[in-house]
């Protein structure tokens, strides 16, 4: 339960810093295929359907002209089904796959210009990702396993033992740091992914569905170490994941992709409030919308006759934290922000959330 | 010897238009069937024309211009720059290293009358490597086997033998590994590499000889590069799949943390098949140790020495223990290789309180095969092994019994099933084959192999025809066809019988499957020695051996294939009431059709080096040909136009074989 009080107080954090993004994505697209890099600079192409590209030029459009930028401190997850260029669009982001066309801004400086030497070290120090299928070496013990990346960089065996040694500990696999991968099961395996991205003390974590491949007990254990380690550790995270309910529990912000292209991009109660298109109201209908929503989405204007001395509430409080206050109060709660009155909300608004009912917004 | 078929799935895309061709054209049964009927017809009315047919001594121009070719390369061997700076040079520096290891291990060393390290060295040294490298229990079999050569009264021999596989493999690995990573690495590289290794492997091994002899002379160093060129192949392919089946994900998530090629290379791909690459090591020990006793043809020092004299002067006692020797020697090689691929993975799995030992008593193992290395050098009774070999003679003389009791008491039976088989098929196959005109023989075969295999097996055929006449051995080249296809026969016959009893009943697969995974690792070679015994010197003991030899890889593949059918065809022509051969016709082996054209292949290609061989024990044909070229000058041409023919009949059976393949699979 720890989540949810968790939600309101991270949501603050990216819009609050307003510092500059830590990556910024403009017009990125990867394209596979012959001749793929004339597919971004034409507009014809561009305008086709997937399967229309494929006929006419061979080539598959991956990624699609996506847009979007990370702040320091956040957790942005790429979500998307199968297909959608969620996971190619994570490789782009460090070149592990060559984008098509377009800029990865890091620090300034198009991670596209980068040569070998300066794309290696930006992964030695400023990048790491945790791999769907963990990607672990069979050979290694779990210890030199986490090491194994400051090892590449070239740290002394003491050293890099002693750093690797702490983050073991910090992921909760002490104990296991001499066992070898295959004698641990999924999630701890996982774990050690987990540790040897956080080993080499990165500025950004990259996660490519980290979680798919476990069963749903260990996925939510899983989850919630993530969580914690945000909190701990305060890396910024890019977090790419097929399930709405993942990316709703981690994500304070959300990218839609269908097909390569961006559906909709922003926060949780905003995919949930305000769909941008009927592929996003499609997917986000079985959502319990009380755990999402916040008092922000479901007040209403006050109208005469309101009374106006009910106890009050902040925007941001999810819907399902507020309904005992306001099931409780028999006047309306007020929803106040910095002293300003926005709205009201009364039993009806939230029984209508809670209770199920199509419309809330 | 193996074989890799390529995949199938190229052909998909062209099979589409087949129904409705099929529905137009006469079955292919059926066109087989047209093509005997029509050579029978014309065999009857042409029989004896135009049959090429050339006598023992009897030389072609061909023959006659490699012999002077052969001729000229011996008077220019000093001159010529090519040999002075290239072939002379590669075999200086093998034979420099061929001559070291054998004064270490096998032959008296400068001005001692004996090798530099002595048996107790040796065997105290086999034991501690197999230990380091395996465990104790193949350790224990690597000294209770060298020292069972020395009782056999075959320790120089073995040793010999040794040296050559220690050279060779060391050679062959210098090359292999790197050339496989590189094709685990490059799939350009591949490509043009997989042809090559391909027809590497398809060749007996007998073929490689002659002409190796044109360029290195007759000894020990032609005989390790024909080795290194015979055990390289399987190293490579299997670096190369291992490289390949490295998980692309922990290749991604090292390039993730900013690995260099080199440290990915280093740290990722190659501890990573390891294993598997140790397993391509022990293939290439296996093939190493068959080539180098088939070397004692071109004069290579060693076991195969005794063999050989053995099996001509019809000695079977000797030949036996000789023989046994290399068995054993196999055994121990094969087993101490095969535990040492595994070696890590068991490390791993046991407890750390054992590890920690390991270390200070692989230490002290070292110290103790150093004084025995000490002993072996600086005392006689460590260094030359006692006693003179009365196991060894034991083991002859009772061999001898043994024979001698079989060749009274069985020989009617042997000589019954032996005519029988002879009279019966052989024979007439072979008239057929060899009395017909060359043309329609070669005819009858495009034809086959376009009906089998497409267009362009007919075309690989008609080429491969075609140099075969040129070859000017066409009429031995049929007599050994005949034997190979009636062994072919047999071996397929014996493979589906086997192979659908295992492919069915897992307790039959796991009790016959240890004895055909045994006799593969014996060199051909060892083969002949026992049918030598029962069935005498003639074309028939060839035939018999070949047949074990490649009976057990035939039922292996067809066993695999019935096992690959799904469970629930099965299940489902059971609840339709098909009863078990029913079962077995009309599902499991259609079903594995694919499978069974893999068999034939591979059992051909085996019975193929198998027949050649038996050239030594009386076959005759192709296999004589290329014997006596080594030995009697003035027929070293018609040999390696012998060995030739044998190529090209490998290469045109091994591709129509792959091309119906390719056809059942689709």
């Amino acid at each position: 339960m720890t989540t949810q009080t968790e939600v309101p107080q991270r949501r603050g954090t990216p819009q609050d810093s307003g510092s500059t993004p830590v990556i910024s994505v403009r017009r990125l697209w990867k394209v596979f295929g012959p001749k793929a890099d004339q597919v971004p600079g034409s507009e014809e192409l561009c305008g086709l359907t997937r399967r229309e590209l494929m006929d006419r030029t061979g080539c598959t459009a991956a990624v699609r002209d996506v847009n979007f930028d990370v702040s320091p401190g956040e957790v942005f997850v790429v979500m998307g089904l199968s297909g959608s260029g969620k996971s190619t669009l994570v490789r782009c982001l460090t070149r592990l796959i060559e984008p098509t066309a377009g800029e990865v801004v890091f620090e300034g400086q198009d991670i596209r210009e980068a040569d070998d030497k300066r794309l290696r070290d930006l992964r030695r120090r400023k990048f790491s990702m945790v791999f769907q299928h963990f990607g672990l070496l069979p050979h290694r013990r779990v210890v030199d396993n986490v090491a194994f990346g400051l090892e590449i960089r070239g740290m002394g065996r003491a050293e890099r033992t002693r750093r690797a040694q702490e983050v073991v500990e910090l992921v909760g696999l002490a104990g296991y740091e001499n066992s070898y991968p295959d004698q641990l099961s999924g999630g701890m395996q996982q774990r050690v992914g987990l540790a040897r991205a956080l080993a080499g003390d990165p500025d950004v974590l990259f996660f490519d569905e980290p979680f798919s491949a476990l069963d749903p007990l260990i996925r939510r254990d899983m989850q919630n170490e993530v969580i914690r380690l945000h909190h701990e550790v305060g890396k910024t995270m890019v977090f790419i994941t097929h399930d709405l309910s993942e990316a709703l529990k981690l994500g304070d912000r959300i990218l839609i992709m269908r097909d390569g292209k961006m559906v909709q991009c922003g926060t949780g109660d905003e995919l949930v409030g305000a769909p941008a298109d009927d592929y996003v109201r499609e997917f986000v209908k079985d959502v319990p919308r009380g755990d999402v929503l916040t008092l922000r989405w479901i007040m209403r204007a006050p109208e005469d006759g309101d009374e106006l001395d009910g106890p009050e509430l902040g925007p941001d409080v999810v819907v399902k934290e507020a309904t005992r206050a306001v099931l409780a109060a028999d006047k309306p709660v007020k929803v106040v922000e910095n002293g300003k009155l926005l709205g009201i909300v009364g039993d009806e608004e939230i029984l209508a959330v809670v209770a199920g009912q199509e419309g809330g917004a | 010897m193996t074989v890799a078929i390529e995949k199938p799935e190229k052909t998909e895309a062209a099979e589409p238009a087949a129904p409705a061709k099929g529905a137009r054209k006469v079955s292919r049964p059926v066109m087989i069937g047209a093509i005997f009927v029509v050579w029978l017809v014309l065999f009857a009315v042409l029989r004896g024309k135009q049959t090429l047919s050339l006598a023992v001594a009897d030389l072609t121009d061909l023959h006659r211009w490699i012999n002077d070719f052969n001729d000229s390369i011996g008077a220019n061997r000093n001159s010529n720059p090519l040999f002075l700076y290239f072939f002379n040079e590669i075999r200086l520096v093998i034979d420099n290293l061929v001559t070291f290891v054998q004064h270490l291990i096998s032959q008296p060393s400068g001005s001692r009358p004996v090798p530099e390290i002595g048996w107790l060295g040796v065997v105290g040294l086999a034991g501690y490597v197999s230990w380091a490298a395996g465990n104790w229990r193949v350790a224990l079999l690597a000294v209770a086997g060298f020292t069972f050569f020395g009782l056999q009264g075959l320790w120089q021999e073995s040793m010999d033998t040794l040296a050559l596989i220690l050279c060779a493999v060391f050679v062959a690995l210098l090359f292999a590994i790197p050339l496989g990573v590189w094709a685990g690495l490059s799939d350009r590289f591949n490509r043009i590499m997989t042809p090559f290794l391909d027809f590497m492997q398809t060749m007996p091994t007998f073929v490689y000889l002659a002409p190796l002899t044109l360029f290195f002379l007759i000894g020990g160093a032609s005989a390790t590069i024909a080795t290194v060129i015979y055990a390289a192949p399987p190293t490579i392919r299997i670096t190369a799949h291992a490289i390949r089946n490295v998980s692309k994900t922990t290749v991604e998530a090292a390039d993730s943390l900013g690995a260099t090629r080199r440290q990915s290379l280093l740290k990722v791909l190659l501890p990573m098949s390891k294993r598997t690459v140790v397993m391509g090591v022990n293939q290439t020990i296996m093939a190493a140790l068959a080539m180098v006793t088939i070397a004692a043809l071109i004069n290579a020092p060693g076991l195969g020495v005794n063999v050989l004299q053995a099996l001509q002067s019809l000695d079977v006692g000797t030949a036996f223990n000789a023989g046994l020797a290399i068995v054993v020697m196999a055994i121990v090689l094969d087993r101490v290789t095969t535990a040492a691929s595994a070696r890590e993975e068991n490390a791993r799995r046991s407890k750390n309180r054992f590890v920690k030992w390991r270390r200070p008593l692989l230490g002290l193992g070292a110290v103790v095969t150093v004084v025995l290395i000490y002993l072996s050098h600086t005392y006689l009774w460590a260094a030359d092994f006692p006693g003179d070999g009365t196991v060894g003679s034991h083991i002859a003389s009772a061999t001898d019994t043994a024979t001698n009791w079989a060749q009274d008491h069985l020989s009617g039976l042997t000589n019954a099933f032996r005519d029988a088989i002879t009279n019966g098929l052989l024979n007439p196959f072979q008239t057929l084959l060899t009395d017909s005109p060359w043309w329609l023989v070669g005819a009858v075969l495009i034809a086959l192999a376009v009906v089998l295999g497409g267009w362009k097996a007919g075309i690989t055929a008609a080429v491969c025809v075609g140099l075969l006449v040129a070859t000017g051995v066409w009429s031995d080249a049929m007599t050994t066809l005949a034997s190979t296809i009636v062994a072919t026969v047999l071996v397929m016959i014996l493979g589906i019988v086997f192979g659908v009893w295992m492919g069915r009943s897992m307790m039959v697969d796991r009790m016959i499957r240890p004895t055909l995974d045994a006799a593969q690792v014996m060199p051909p070679f060892v083969y002949l020695v026992p049918f030598l015994a029962l069935f005498g010197a003639t074309r028939f003991t060839a035939i018999v051996a070949a047949i074990v030899y490649g009976a057990p890889v035939a039922m292996k593949i067809i066993a695999d294939g019935i096992r690959a059918v799904p469970e629930t065809t099965v299940e489902a022509a059971t609840s339709a009431g098909c009863n078990t051969w029913q079962i077995i016709t009309k599902v499991q082996l259609p079903m594995s059709r694919s499978a069974l054209t893999l068999a034939t292949n591979q059992g051909l290609i085996y019975v193929l080096s198998m027949v050649v061989v038996g050239g030594l024990v009386g076959a005759g044909a192709l296999g004589y040909d290329v014997v006596a070229g080594f030995s009697q000058g003035e027929l070293y041409g018609k040999g390696l136009a012998a060995g030739l023919a044998i190529v090209l009949l490998g290469v045109m059976f091994d591709r129509i074989t792959q091309a119906a393949a390719r056809r059942a699979g689709a």
